[in-house]
């Protein structure tokens, strides 16, 4: 009996000192044993998976690889291209975190590439020694299983490759192929598990999710004096909102979410939420299952339709954004029967900056006065999406609705944020207890970036527009020396300081997003 | 993996939660929160029970958001806030309270 010790990771924080960027000492095998929890039999089958290793588990992953490589070209030139230069060496926050130099992401890539050259390539069929080709021998499997599970498919390293070569995608694929031969992870693939069975992530059902909405309406209305609505499955609505079940249940989410039923409130647009596709987080994307990926989409779609929407939006959720922006007309579309005025699907800070800039919105900056913040860019905005219509709309926007909604705010190191932005240490589908010691050390870049800020602006709270990042904030910045609601939701903010029609804007409500 | 109650083994997963909800007793619940390294007071089996009450009713547990607004009512203003529930339960109160009161682990984005 061992329940998990996962909040004694240790870590060795150098304070505001460190830059955030500084590359440690190599420490080879730190974190070599490092396991994520496998997925029980049940959980790979609900995906169509096998429920174990199976027998001729080589050749079905050998098979799988070469599949992935006919098909999908990008992969097989991430695989050929790579020359060593040495450019994406250090920009892992893994590595920057560890020190364990297999969270280099060219040696990450070479797990699966070195396997890839010794059965796909001349030279390794026939002098493997010659060219760094490997056997798939168990010990090999096992590595992918420890070291694919610390990547958390942010792309920063192919920002700084100079033949863009994606290590997300390789990750992907390594994780694709592990499924395929019956060793998946037990996260990732429960939780998909349980959007087929109850249509999101945390296992929410109808009957909850409209009494969990219920009681926001109600605090809503304690606290402004005005009703405000969160519809959930209204037919006939213009927009459907697809957010990430997080904004259900977690903190600050939740408070992010309230932001967004203000805002359309004061829009004066019918929405209303779905309790079939009532997540917009697809982990499929994490496991590189393009078959899962396209079936939690597909409920998106399912419900657009069966609710006669006209729009979709989508709530504040890094990877759910990039999936929606980059690969939702693919996997669900066309959404012919959409409104075409407005783009197909679209990010509520695209809606919310759109109101701002109509001047649909009256807020009141000094209710947001108690902080001094900073914005995190979330890796799958940042680097997998955009918003907008103009290049870089996904870091303006943001930044653009923060000012609007507070007076004091200041950027993070510029190499550390925008397209070079950090990860929180915790996508890609590590978000679990499990691999706790990782993700604080993986963390540590970017809070070493936030305590520059603390230093030199008195930075006292972070915004974010991901329920990953929002959870591990919570969860690591304790260990950085903040308290765990020092990250805030970005529409937290704008709840804070909007002001409703009709509402007394002197009077002096309870503020509960700003008090605990 | 199991825990020990007054004789009989209990199953549970890799994270400590066990495995047939119907297994849950009070004894259990103190055995899992010893093994949690907390200790129950009053105060914690009121969110225990509030859980379980919750659970029963809805099939999951609440958002930390409604408990908050339950402690508030039933034990008062000072106690009904995310930092009281972190010291009742250092390792939340989502995922280690739910622990203890024998209900599955919220999962996803949290």
């Amino acid at each position: 009996m061992a329940p998990l010790d996962t909040d004694k990771a240790q870590l060795d924080v150098r304070g505001p000192d460190g830059h955030p960027l500084e590359i440690p000492r190599l420490a080879c095998g730190a974190m070599a044993d490092l396991k994520s929890f496998p997925a029980a039999p049940e959980h790979q089958e609900a995906l169509g998976f096998p429920g174990e290793l199976v027998e001729n588990w080589q050749e079905v992953a050998i098979a799988k690889m070469g599949e992935l490589a006919q098909k999908n070209r990008a992969f097989q030139v991430y695989l050929d291209a790579c020359v060593k230069c040495g450019a994406c060496t250090d920009k892992c926050h893994y590595f920057l975190g560890t020190g364990d130099p297999k969270n280099m992401p060219v040696a990450r890539q070479d797990l699966l590439r070195s396997v890839y050259r010794r059965y796909y390539t001349f030279a390794g069929k026939y002098f493997p020694w010659l060219v760094g080709a490997r056997d798939l021998t168990r010990e090999v499997l096992d590595e992918w299983y420890t070291y694919y599970h610390q990547c958390s498919q942010c792309r920063r390293c192919s920002v700084f490759c100079p033949y863009g070569i994606d290590t997300a995608e390789i990750s992907m694929a390594a994780r694709e192929i592990m499924d395929c031969v019956g060793v998946g992870q037990k996260y990732c693939n429960e939780i998909i598990g349980k959007v087929k069975a109850v249509g999101n992530n945390l296992g929410l059902n109808p009957k909850a999710l409209g009494a969990t909405l219920e009681g926001l309406e109600e605090d809503i209305e304690e606290e402004t004096g005005i009703s405000v609505r969160l519809p959930l499955d209204e037919k006939g609505a213009d927009i459907l909102l697809i957010t990430p079940s997080a904004d259900f249940f977690a903190d600050p989410h939740i408070d992010g979410l309230i932001g967004y039923a203000k805002v359309f409130h004061e829009a004066g647009v019918s929405w209303t939420l779905s309790s079939y596709a009532s997540e917009a987080a697809n982990f499929g994307m994490f496991i590189g299952s393009y078959e899962n990926m396209r079936e939690v989409s597909l409920r998106i779609r399912q419900a657009a339709l069966d609710l006669g929407v006209k729009r979709i939006v989508f709530g504040e959720c890094g990877h759910a954004w990039r999936v929606a922006y980059s690969f939702l007309n693919t996997l669900a579309g066309p959404f012919d029967f959409l409104d075409q005025k407005y783009p197909v699907p679209q990010h509520i800070l695209e809606f919310t900056w759109g109101e701002i800039q109509k001047g649909t919105l009256t807020f009141d900056k000094s209710k947001n006065d108690e902080f001094r913040l900073t914005y995190h860019d979330s890796c799958n905005v940042a680097r997998g999406s955009r918003m907008g219509d103009m290049p870089g709309g996904q870091f303006e926007i943001p930044r653009n609705v923060l000012k609007a909604v507070c007076n004091h705010y200041f950027d993070m190191d510029r190499d550390t944020i925008m397209e070079s932005t950090l990860c929180c240490g915790g996508g890609g589908g590590l978000l679990t207890d499990d691999l706790m010691d990782l993700r604080v050390k993986g963390s540590s870049p970017r809070m070493k970036a936030l305590q520059q800020v603390t230093a030199d602006h008195g930075v006292t709270h972070m915004a974010a527009i991901c329920a990953i990042c929002k959870s591990q904030f919570s969860k690591v910045m304790p260990k950085f020396g903040y308290e765990m609601d020092s990250i805030l939701s970005v529409h937290q903010l704008v709840s804070n300081a909007i002001v409703l029609t009709g509402q007394n804007a002197g009077e002096d409500d309870a503020d509960e997003a700003g008090e605990d | 993996m199991s825990y020990q109650v007054n004789g009989t083994a209990v199953e549970h997963d890799e994270e400590g939660y066990i495995t047939n909800l119907a297994d849950w007793s009070k004894d259990l619940a103190e055995v899992i929160a010893k093994a949690e390294e907390v200790e129950m007071t009053d105060e914690h089996w009121e969110v225990v029970n509030f859980l379980r009450d919750y659970y029963e009713e809805y099939q999951i547990a609440p958002a930390v958001r409604v408990l908050i607004k339950a402690v508030k009512k039933t034990m008062g203003p000072d106690k009904g806030s995310n930092k009281y529930m972190y010291e009742l339960f250092p390792y939340g109160p989502a995922k280690q309270a739910c622990k203890i009161a024998g209900l599955p682990k919220p999962t996803g984005c949290i």
